[in-house]
């Protein structure tokens, strides 16, 4: 039988296929890689989220 | 000197030392280490008001993802490269390594940011301000000589693309990133020192001069001693409500 860290692979591997070459954004002489960018864009959306999203005070409070 | 017991007074500190030993270096030390950084201050139970932000966090957890790239490293380089390629549990470190340093910069970006739009150098913070930004600057010298130390074709290209780069500047006859026994060194030895000095020295110095301030709204009472820094205490540290 197949063990699970084999399937999990086979799985992950499935919804995410990451053997092939990256793919690259082209903007005139600005070139970025797919991943980077949505890397930036995730850094953006938590900056904005951290501060906007309330922090639970301790012991309650607002 | 040996300490004679029957010579403290009652109720004295032992660490204080004799009026005699005043002078020596360790008691200067002492006593300047002290004064600049107290045991409430260095470890304080309250933080500002204000501190009470998501923001505020992403410092911290920039220090648990170095503390865990230290770990995985140590016991990457205690197994060495043939275990981190071939067996499980080394791949397994060895994506720890890799990914605790993705948080560490995916939150040390976040975190200057946000220090950024409070111009978090205000208030005699230039050097907390300063020590960030050449941390951040080593860590990215830090994470590509990493890149370099893999042993495997992806730190051969890297390597071999760099190495155009580090020549046009003049520094590849010291520098050169081809040499793996070069890289490696400075990956695991120099550059982890200086980021934990860097490091460690950042974070003395925000105790010392404590969480920066939000700017006043506008049509408010002028700034406070803190953010002006005219005062050595930050002010902030008088109006503790919050503990975050």
């Amino acid at each position: 039988m197949e063990p699970l860290s084999a399937v999990m692979v086979r799985l992950v591997g499935a919804l995410v296929d990451l053997n092939h070459p990256g793919h690259y954004l082209h903007w005139g002489f600005i070139q970025i890689s797919v991943a980077n960018a949505v890397l930036i864009l995730l850094m953006v959306l938590v900056f904005v989220a951290a501060i906007l999203i309330p922090f639970r005070r301790h012991g309650g409070g607002e | 000197m040996t300490i004679d017991a029957s010579t403290r007074t009652e109720g004295s500190d032992a660490s204080a030392g004799l009026p005699e030993d005043a002078d020596q270096l360790s008691a200067k030390l002492r006593r300047a280490a002290v004064e600049a950084l107290p045991p409430e201050r260095l470890m304080p139970d309250r933080q500002p008001a204000y501190v009470a932000s998501w923001i505020y966090v992403f410092g911290v957890i920039t220090i648990c993802a170095l503390s865990i790239v230290i770990l995985t490293g140590v016991i990457l380089a205690v197994f060495g490269p043939t275990w981190w390629h071939v067996s499980t549990t080394g791949l397994f470190v060895n994506s720890l390594h890799l990914w605790s340093v993705e948080v560490f910069f995916f939150a040390m970006v976040v975190h200057l940011w946000g220090k950024f739009f409070m111009a978090a150098w205000r208030g005699r913070r230039r050097a907390t301000w300063i020590t960030g930004v050449v941390s951040f600057v080593v860590s990215v010298g830090a994470a590509f000589t990493g890149y370099l130390s893999q042993q495997n074709f992806d730190s051969q290209w890297i390597s071999t693309q760099a190495k155009d780069g580090i020549n046009s500047t003049g520094a590849g006859a010291i520098f050169n990133v081809t040499n793996f026994g070069q890289m490696l060194m400075w990956h695991i030895v120099l550059l982890p020192l200086v980021v934990v000095i860097l490091v460690g020295g950042h974070v003395l110095l925000v105790r010392r001069r404590g969480v920066v301030p939000p700017f006043a709204p506008p049509g408010s009472p002028p700034p406070t001693t803190d953010e002006t820094g005219s005062a050595d205490e930050p002010a902030a540290a008088a109006t503790v409500e919050g503990r975050p």
